[in-house]
């Protein structure tokens, strides 16, 4: 087992942080030898190389790699000494893309998107767009972390924001292991302050969904198994009520990439994403119906191409440029951490896909 | 150095049994998959009671196939714990359960 970290990859300065180095391993002999085959040869098996997007259906908008948290396994490689934040200027120009596209989801994430100094102004704004489905990725601890942040879910009720947190396990040692001592307490409290004000509640129409990640060198067991399973404990131990699991599998970037190498688990791992490939996922990927926005604006096929740094390959390359019809004329840009999201029944920011 | 009688890599080569006797391997798999699906028994039970029998049988590939089995299915380290001691009490019992039979033996032929 590894030390939980308190500071970032770049606050550390460590190897892995320069992508470079993420995407040399990525590259790595493992696939230049053949033992494992690159993903686009695994793609063009079924037709689908190049991968192209399909109508653009969520607008996920990363407002800053700011977060109250350094989480074990974060492909972000968030923390509190990340000072990369979107700017007002980057959000009014984001809020001008919100009010014409033509994505039913706007998904808010980062960082905690809650520590950009003008988050509530944002939200404020974009819940004004019409959007059917505004979600905001709230890491829960956040809420409790200081005063200035209790009154969290009253404000996403008022704008009829769809909370989406992240919650390992419904037990105190997994939850504090992957994500920091004091999490689950946290989390736990912010959880029923959410319920309190009507999250998770039947019929109250706030959506409160969770997101777990495996907190460790594994791939995440059945979504639906593990939705009953999580549900149960959280009910019975603490009376608390949401409404869906996404089981997400960990991308082998950043921090979590960092940590498959630490302890000598990537080559494992590399192999279990490659055997769990599943056909039938590659169709519903994320990348074909999601855009991704950086803390200063640049475009991304998903998240994790964000962290890596692979700007669409298109023309309009910056939100202050966008133009979805040429946006989404364009490749996907993949390379092997997209096996994460093909294995098994897939994942995406919104759970399984396939 | 001496290469070791178990190769932790020799368990995704599994499925290889099947090249030198296809359709025995292939039935074998079927049979396999199939009893670990939902049923009467969760596949969670199941994957507990995989996890008690490897240890039984003292197979280090079963062992790491269903530790992480039991880790991508939410199960706790206590849950398993305790799934190896039921593996466990049942093979001490299975031993000492002889026990009767040496005490039968014992007293059929003392006087």
């Amino acid at each position: 087992m590894t030390k939980m970290p308190t500071k970032s990859l770049k606050a550390r300065e460590k190897e892995l942080a320069a992508i470079e180095k993420q995407m040399e391993v990525l590259n790595g002999e493992l696939f230049q030898s053949g033992e494992l085959p690159f993903f686009k040869d695994k793609i063009a098996e079924l037709g689908c190389f190049p991968l192209k997007p399909k109508k653009l259906e969520i607008l996920q908008i990363n407002v800053g790699y700011m977060c109250n948290q350094v989480c074990a396994h974060c492909h972000v490689d968030a923390g509190p000494d990340r000072k990369e934040i979107m700017t007002r200027e980057t959000m009014e120009q984001c809020l001008e893309v919100i009010r014409h596209t033509g994505a039913h989801t706007l998904d808010l994430t980062g960082g905690a998107p809650e520590m950009n100094p003008n988050f509530r102004w944002f939200v404020e704004e974009a819940a004004q767009a019409g959007i059917q489905d505004f979600i905001v990725r709230s890491n829960l601890t956040i809420i409790r972390a200081n005063k200035k942040y209790h009154d969290l879910p009253e404000f996403f009720k008022k704008h009829k924001v769809h909370v989406v947190s992240s919650m390992p396990h419904y037990t105190r040692g997994k939850t504090d292991k992957q994500r920091g001592n004091g999490v689950f307490d946290a989390s736990i409290q912010a959880l029923k302050d959410l319920n309190a004000v009507g999250y998770g509640m039947a019929d109250s129409g706030l959506q409160l969904d969770l997101v777990y990640n495996p907190s460790g060198a594994y791939l995440p067991g059945d979504q639906m198994a593990l939705e009953n399973d999580f549900k149960k404990a959280l009910l019975e131990d603490f009376g608390i009520h949401f409404n869906s699991l996404f089981a997400i599998t960990n991308l082998p970037i950043s921090r979590f990439l960092d940590y498959l190498l630490a302890s000598d688990n990537y080559e494992d791992y590399m192999y279990a994403l490659v055997e769990a490939y599943n056909p039938a996922a590659v169709a519903n990927v994320m990348c074909t119906n999601t855009l991704s926005v950086s803390w200063d604006g640049w475009l991304y096929d998903c998240d994790f191409n964000q962290m890596l740094d692979m700007k669409v390959a298109s023309k309009v390359k910056h939100i202050k440029d966008y133009n979805e019809e040429i946006v989404n004329d364009r490749n996907i840009i993949i390379s092997q951490h997209c096996y994460g999201c093909t294995a098994g029944a897939g994942s995406s920011c919104q759970g399984t896909v396939a | 150095m001496s290469k070791p009688y178990y190769d932790p890599a020799d368990l995704r080569k599994f499925g290889k049994i099947t090249e030198w006797s296809e359709e025995i391997g292939n039935k074998f798999f079927d049979y396999y998959g199939k009893v670990f699906e939902e049923g009467a028994l969760s596949a969670r039970e199941k994957s507990l009671i995989a996890l008690a029998v490897a240890h039984v049988v003292k197979c280090p590939y079963c062992i790491d196939a269903y530790t992480k089995d039991g880790l991508q299915r939410g199960i706790t380290k206590e849950e398993m714990m305790e799934a190896v001691h039921a593996g466990a009490a049942i093979e001490s019992g299975a031993t000492l359960v002889h026990g009767v039979q040496m005490m039968n033996k014992y007293n059929k032929l003392s006087m």
